[in-house]
């Protein structure tokens, strides 16, 4: 049994392939299956343990070591402040607190319908065009918090437009 | 991204394709001397690729500046291991985001470096290790690599000339940690990213136990060059062993914030006044991060005479590191720098040994402490000390990288610390960040 999709699990055996040992394919499955179910539910791990030989318990350890992987469910937009030194020094705090009131939640905290999860994290690469927000995997850089907050208003729409199904990269 | 202005000041080694579309496909790169010096090394024993690379004088850009060539030739040339060449894209140093646009403008470079040092060490596989953040730059480098594969640039029998190297990239997923060289070569073995412990170093036993250079992304991509046009052209552009150009991220206070590749040996002056049309809104330096957030910080007096090259930097005690120059304004609370610096290696810390993990941990709560006026008379004191108790007593360099800027803000700031003792609010009305103050 696999919670992933054909095409992924497909993948799952190039990446194998990849390697002088599978293990090494261990994290690329990690994120690659996160990124197609949203987090990683017991049946991802399990299914991943199997594939690779290994145990779900050193599954789950290397899962607990990366900030990037999750065990729950994040919304479906994952609003990333950096509030870093780069970032701080040109409104990264300001950017965090905008965000907390707009979308009214806190830190590593998910909006009630689901749309918006919030978490402050280091320093995104983005130094040179701070202050930065990364959403899911899309920069958005130079920001105030006007700009911000036309940029959560396109993905509000984007949501209510239904289109948030599988939509995550 | 998808465009690039370079700016008049800057010498284009490295970057000199950033501003071509065309070169980020395979056609293109060939039509800008791509693979040129691929086939003059083919054609080249791996001893003189590797003197070629110490003549040119080429030092480590991700932060440790140890010189390459001689880092190649540690690599012992009989091994019964394979060898690996490693290239770190984990790009995650605060202040650093230099390698993103290598990786972005200029993919082929990268894949022509790693086959130069493939041929310089006797390796047949290679790998590109990318921060997950980066997922849009390993999407581009799976492509480049793909279109690379298709046309026997990368896979067997490279250009016909027997000549076996297979690279793929390889995403992590969120560690500061992962960047440093043990660590890395564990995350891509699918385990927790913790260093090892050194000897053996990498050279001798790497990546699956086998001889293995691994060198940062510019590094690498600053090797065709140096192979076309020889090692002596590149050295010319710095001073003596501080050979070349390097990639700078300028940010902070500065109005034109941007990334700038400059000969070794610039002026830091210029780089604010001359590249980022001086500092913000007229405001005075205070603080320099000369090279990413692990270096300790200078004050106004020693940076504005700074010139930008190793041994000038280590002159002065701190380093050039990652090439993240951040420049910090009269108007901002120091107490509160390093408070968020320490939150950082606190956040990051892999937990293996006990200085870094205890230390970093107490470190943050402390300066929370201090910043909101909690601070008691002793305190500055028992904050150096601690910090001192972590440096050179743990297995990477994380731990060190706490302390050293850490101790820097102690010494050249600490009436700052003083102005926040016994119950008196920041005087720069800095607040604690809202994540920080939750824990």
């Amino acid at each position: 049994m696999t919670p992933f999709s054909q095409s992924l699990e497909q993948k799952f055996q190039e990446l194998m392939a990849r390697y002088p040992a599978r293990r090494s394919a261990l994290v690329p499955m990690l994120i690659y299956g996160q990124d197609e179910l949203g987090y990683l539910p017991p049946a991802a791990i399990a299914r991943i343990a199997e594939l690779l030989d290994e145990s779900e318990m050193a599954v789950r350890e290397v899962i607990g070591y990366y900030s990037m992987l999750r065990l729950q469910p994040a919304g479906t937009y994952h609003v990333q402040v950096c509030t870093n030194i780069s970032c701080l020094l040109r409104g990264g705090d300001e950017l965090m607190e905008h965000c907390q009131h707009r979308l009214g939640i806190g830190n590593r905290e998910t909006t009630k319908d689901g749309v918006f999860s919030l978490e402050e994290v280091e320093c995104i690469g983005a130094c040179s065009w701070a202050p930065a927000v990364q959403v899911n995997y899309d920069f958005h850089q130079e920001l105030t918090p006007e700009r911000l907050d036309q940029i959560l208003d396109a993905y509000q729409q984007r949501a209510g437009a239904g289109e948030r199904a599988g939509e995550r990269a | 991204m998808s465009s690039y202005t370079p700016h008049p000041l800057e010498v284009r080694v490295v970057s000199r394709r950033f501003d071509q579309p065309k070169a980020r496909t395979l056609a293109g790169y060939l039509e800008s001397d791509g693979f040129k010096a691929l086939d003059k090394a083919l054609a080249l024993t791996p001893d003189a690729i590797i003197d070629e690379v110490k003549k040119s004088g080429l030092r480590g850009r991700g932060g440790a500046g140890f010189p390459t060539g001689l880092k190649w030739s540690f690599v012992p040339k009989q091994s019964a291991r394979e060898k690996y060449v490693l290239c770190n894209a984990d790009e995650s140093e605060p202040g650093t985001c230099k390698d993103r646009l290598i990786l972005e403008y200029d993919p082929f470079a990268i894949i022509e470096g790693m086959l130069i040092a493939g041929l310089a060490i006797g390796a047949r596989r290679g790998y590109i290790y990318i921060r997950g953040e980066y997922r849009y730059l390993i999407d581009i480098m799976e492509a480049a690599l793909k279109e690379a594969r298709d046309a026997g640039y990368v896979g067997t029998n490279i250009r016909g000339k027997g000549f076996d190297f297979d690279i793929h990239a390889h995403t992590g997923a969120g560690a500061y940690e992962c960047g440093e060289e043990s660590a890395l070569m564990e995350s891509l073995e699918g385990k927790r990213g913790i260093p090892r412990l050194k000897p053996p170093f990498p050279a001798v036993a790497g990546f699956m136990g086998g001889p293995t250079v691994i060198n940062n992304v510019e590094t690498l991509a600053s090797v065709p060059p140096i192979i076309i046009n020889g090692g002596d052209w590149f050295a010319a552009f710095g001073p003596p062993k501080n050979g070349g150009t390097r990639l700078f991220c300028l940010s902070g206070h500065v109005n034109n914030q941007g990334v700038f590749e400059l000969p070794l040996g610039f002026p830091l002056r210029r780089l604010i006044d001359d590249l980022g049309g001086g500092m913000r809104h007229g405001a005075k330096l205070k603080a320099l991060v000369p090279g990413g957030s692990s270096t300790p910080l200078l004050p106004a007096d020693i940076a504005w005479d700074l010139a930008l090259d190793y041994d000038s930097v280590a002159k002065t005690g701190s380093f050039l590191g990652s090439g993240g120059v951040v420049v910090v304004d009269e108007n901002t609370c120091m107490v509160k720098f390093a408070l968020r610096i320490m939150q950082f290696y606190r956040h990051e810390s892999c937990g293996w040994c006990v200085p870094c993990r205890e230390g970093t941990n107490w470190l943050q709560l402390s300066l929370t402490r201090f910043h909101n006026g909690g601070g008691r008379d002793g305190d500055i004191e028992t904050l150096r000390e601690v910090s001192e108790n972590i440096l050179g007593r743990t297995f990477c360099a994380l731990g060190d990288a706490a302390a050293m800027p850490t101790l820097s803000i102690l010494k050249h700031w600490r009436q700052e610390f003083e102005d926040h003792l016994n119950g008196k609010p920041c005087p720069f009305g800095a607040k604690t960040s809202v994540a920080v103050s939750a824990h």
